[in-house]
């Protein structure tokens, strides 16, 4: 992964100096809430209720060893002893003190990190593909393009005061799992006739109150010109982009006012001008960052392993744990296994300071010191010898890394909603604890297999509700709390926006609605077809029917008034804060 | 108090604010050496084509394409932010040093703190106006909070990677 040079080591230590001073400025009073808001932004922190949440940068979601001991010595040493990894492969602590804030970012920056920009109307953390580097559909290994990306967005002057967040997300592979189409820029590197790299590049994608999938503004943008294109891209938006409705000032809603055609042309207009210019990137740069990201020294291995293969037709748990967690891999003999953090009674992607210890050190045993951390929110050691997983899976079981449902039902991506979030229209977290209830059969949820099941507690979808094959989203009704179902939506190759199927449901009525609709695909489904293949060639009619058929009945159980978080052993107390700014 | 060029000067320059009930092609322009505002220059400037010492100043939210041809002619433009969140003076800024080759003095003013005084040197502000209520002498600490940067802008025209040998011992 990328290494500091002094260069990064001295930015990052000045950085350091710099936050350190302003909240020494904001502790005695000289500065005040209102102007200190945006420079601890830029830093990831946030005010809450009760203390301050930081969100820690995860550059494309790439972690060594010894920054994930340092996740887990922050957890010990100034939070609860648990963290948070995100949708954006970050991770954040909840439960800090103001003052400690500027030791975090010194301790971090002991082992190259930092939290720039991972808040604020500036350019945020590039998100990344977890398998690059290892994925069997790469075409280009997309990492040292958003290592540049990263140094170039860092403290960049002029885009620092944006009209609102903006996000860059990259892939190089086939298959999306970037999710290049709902961020503000989406990056595909790919080659062209001549088998020269460049990027498809994607604009006004995004989620919240006006989802919106990503436009093609330009097919080819060789490699060289990445970083002026973007900064013609983002300085045309910095003009434009409107400044007085916060719902109205993402680059989607510019995008769609002017139309993508004449947004292209402003945006080639300006990059007339810088085009070739000193921000062209050079081959000894990208050479440079390049050679961070060289292959590891894999081992001369056969392309399977026996003694899996004999475990897998014995041990259940294990052959299913393989057959959801274990994912192909470019190096015959090796694979890339996921260590899920989605299990009963513990909201989607936390993990506590013990666990992070223990992943570090499966990284360290299996995986050259390298882990990713993925949208789903969960975690991946990409470089595993097959001949190591029955030991890795014990291990995995040990420390709660070991659900075998990767990609099923139940790894469920959803946002703190109601028990947390102060914006929230209904239970998010709760709903999910509902979910993971009512299909607890391993069997079943691997018959059903791949579905995404998405849920937000409100508009602002931090939940990607929209993009959910299953979306779920908390509406109020006279302060009540109503679920919104839709269905359809996907977050990738191609990306698509859910419909909505019909009236609203209660929260009690969630989990036989999600049965109804699974029913339907088992009826309705041919050979080899996920959820989302029959749901597209059937179109949505035969699930709407079958949904509202009959009256749906309310689930007695979670009626009952101590049908909550707490009575369920969740296993933290948090107030969240919302994850939307 | 001005900050101009790291130092501490005396301010020479009075800027023109249209108040109520004035008009920007009836406003008497003041003798001296003022800085008015763009409407008043589109209205006025047939008759103030001769005053040699008159700088112009433009709100935060003017757009290259509102930016006078003649921009040379101007000893000083200002850019005036009406809130420091509002970041399309960056841009503008930008746009003036590098599209236009604008040389000649560019101030910010109105709502700027000291913490982002670094950026607007950066983007090509060679003067600064902080409010009323800022300390001057601290805020020129805020012009130094980094010795290094990443990318190119109007300080410096080069990136990081064609600056220095990068790669170097950790
Ligand atoms: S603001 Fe975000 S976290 Fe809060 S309820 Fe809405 S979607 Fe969920």
């Amino acid at each position: 992964m990328y290494r500091y040079d002094q260069f990064d080591h001295q930015i990052a230590k000045e950085r350091v100096a710099q936050f350190r001073d302003q909240v020494a400025r904001r502790l005695s009073g000289e500065l005040k809430e209102d102007e200190f808001r945006v420079l601890r932004l830029q830093n990831g922190v946030y005010m809450q209720i009760h203390a301050y949440m930081m969100r820690l940068a995860v550059p494309y979601g790439m972690v060594s060893a010894a920054q994930m001991r340092m996740f887990a010595h922050i957890a010990r040493k100034y939070d609860r002893g648990y963290g948070h990894f995100t949708t954006r492969q970050n991770i954040q602590f909840n439960w800090l003190k103001l003052q400690d804030t500027p030791d975090i970012l010194a301790d971090l920056a002991t082992v190259e990190m930092h939290a720039n920009q991972t808040s604020g109307n500036c350019i945020r953390n590039t998100t990344s593909d977890e398998f690059a580097g290892v994925a069997q559909d790469e075409v280009v290994d997309p990492r040292p393009y958003a290592e540049i990306l990263r140094q170039w967005s860092t403290f960049h002057p002029e885009f620092a005061y944006l009209p609102r967040k903006f996000k860059f997300s990259i892939t190089g592979a086939v298959q999306d799992r970037a999710a290049i189409e709902i961020n503000d820029v989406g990056l595909q590197v790919v080659k062209n006739a001549q088998g020269e790299i460049g990027f498809r590049v994607l604009v006004g994608g995004g989620l919240g109150r006006t989802p919106a999938i990503g436009t093609e503004i330009s097919a080819f943008v060789p490699w060289q010109h990445l970083l002026t294109y973007a900064e013609s891209i983002v300085r045309v938006y910095n003009e434009f982009g409107r400044r007085d409705n916060l719902y109205k000032a993402r680059i989607k809603i510019l995008v769609k006012a002017i139309g993508i055609d004449e947004f292209r042309r402003q945006v080639e207009e300006e990059w007339k001008l810088s085009k070739d210019g000193s921000g062209t990137i050079t081959q000894a740069e990208l050479e440079r960052v390049a050679a961070c990201f060289s292959t590891p020294g894999y081992e001369q291995l056969p392309p399977a392993d026996a003694a899996v293969a004999t475990l897998q037709k014995s041990n259940k748990a294990f052959a299913s744990w393989v057959k959801r967690n274990v994912k192909a891999h470019k190096v015959p003999g090796y694979a890339a296994v996921e260590l899920s953090l989605k299990r009963a009674g513990v909201a989607p992607g936390d993990a506590t300071a013990e666990q992070m210890d223990a992943a570090a050190e499966l990284a360290d045993q299996y995986s050259f010191g390298e882990l990713r951390i993925t949208h789903m929110q969960n975690l991946v050691l990409a470089d595993v010898k097959q001949s190591d997983l029955i030991a890795l899976w014990e291990a995995a079981r040990i420390n709660g890394f070991a659900t075998p449902n990767i990609g099923l039902l139940t790894d469920i991506i959803c946002c703190p909603g109601g028990d947390f979030c102060t914006l929230a229209n209904a239970r998010s977290i709760t709903l999910a604890k509902a979910v993971d209830e009512r299909f607890d059969n391993i069997d079943y949820l691997q018959d059903i297999g791949e579905i995404d099941l998405n849920i937000s507690g409100c508009v602002n979808a931090c939940g990607h509700h929209h993009v959910g094959h299953i979306g779920i989203l908390g509406v109020d009704k006279s302060g009540e709390e109503w679920y919104q179902v839709s269905i359809g939506g996907s977050k990738g190759s191609p990306a698509n926006i859910g419909k909505i199927i019909g009236r609203s449901f209660s929260f009690a009525q969630i989990p036989e609605v999600i049965s109804r609709l699974l029913q339907v695909y088992v009826r309705e489904r041919q050979s080899g077809e996920r959820f989302i293949d029959t749901l597209r060639r059937s179109g949505l009619d035969p699930f709407v029917e079958y949904v509202y058929a009959t009256p749906v009945a309310e689930d007695e159980k979670l009626l009952l008034p101590d049908y909550d978080l707490i009575k369920h052993g969740m296993s933290y107390d948090t107030p969240y804060y919302s994850p939307r700014f | 108090m001005l900050i101009k060029n790291n130092a501490l000067v005396a301010d020479e320059w009075i800027v023109l604010r249209l108040k109520e009930g004035e008009a920007a092609d009836s406003v008497t322009v003041p003798a001296g050496n003022v800085i008015v505002p763009l409407p008043v220059w589109n209205c006025q400037h047939e008759a103030l084509q001769g005053r040699k010492e008159l700088g112009l100043w433009l709100a935060g939210f003017e757009r290259a394409e509102d930016i006078p041809d003649d921009v040379h002619r101007f000893p000083v433009i200002a850019v005036d932010f009406h809130k420091y969140t509002d970041g399309r003076g960056y841009t503008l800024a930008y746009r003036l040093r590098n599209q236009y080759g604008y040389r000649g003095e560019l101030r910010a003013m109105g709502d700027i703190l000291r913490d982002q005084l670094f950026y607007l040197k950066r983007v090509g502000f060679d003067t600064f106006a902080v409010r009323a209520d800022t300390d001057i002498r601290d805020a020129l600490k805020g012009l130094s909070d980094f010795s290094l940067t990443y990318q190119a802008s109007t300080d410096n025209a080069q990136p990081l990677y064609r600056r220095e040998k990068r790669g170097a011992a950790r």
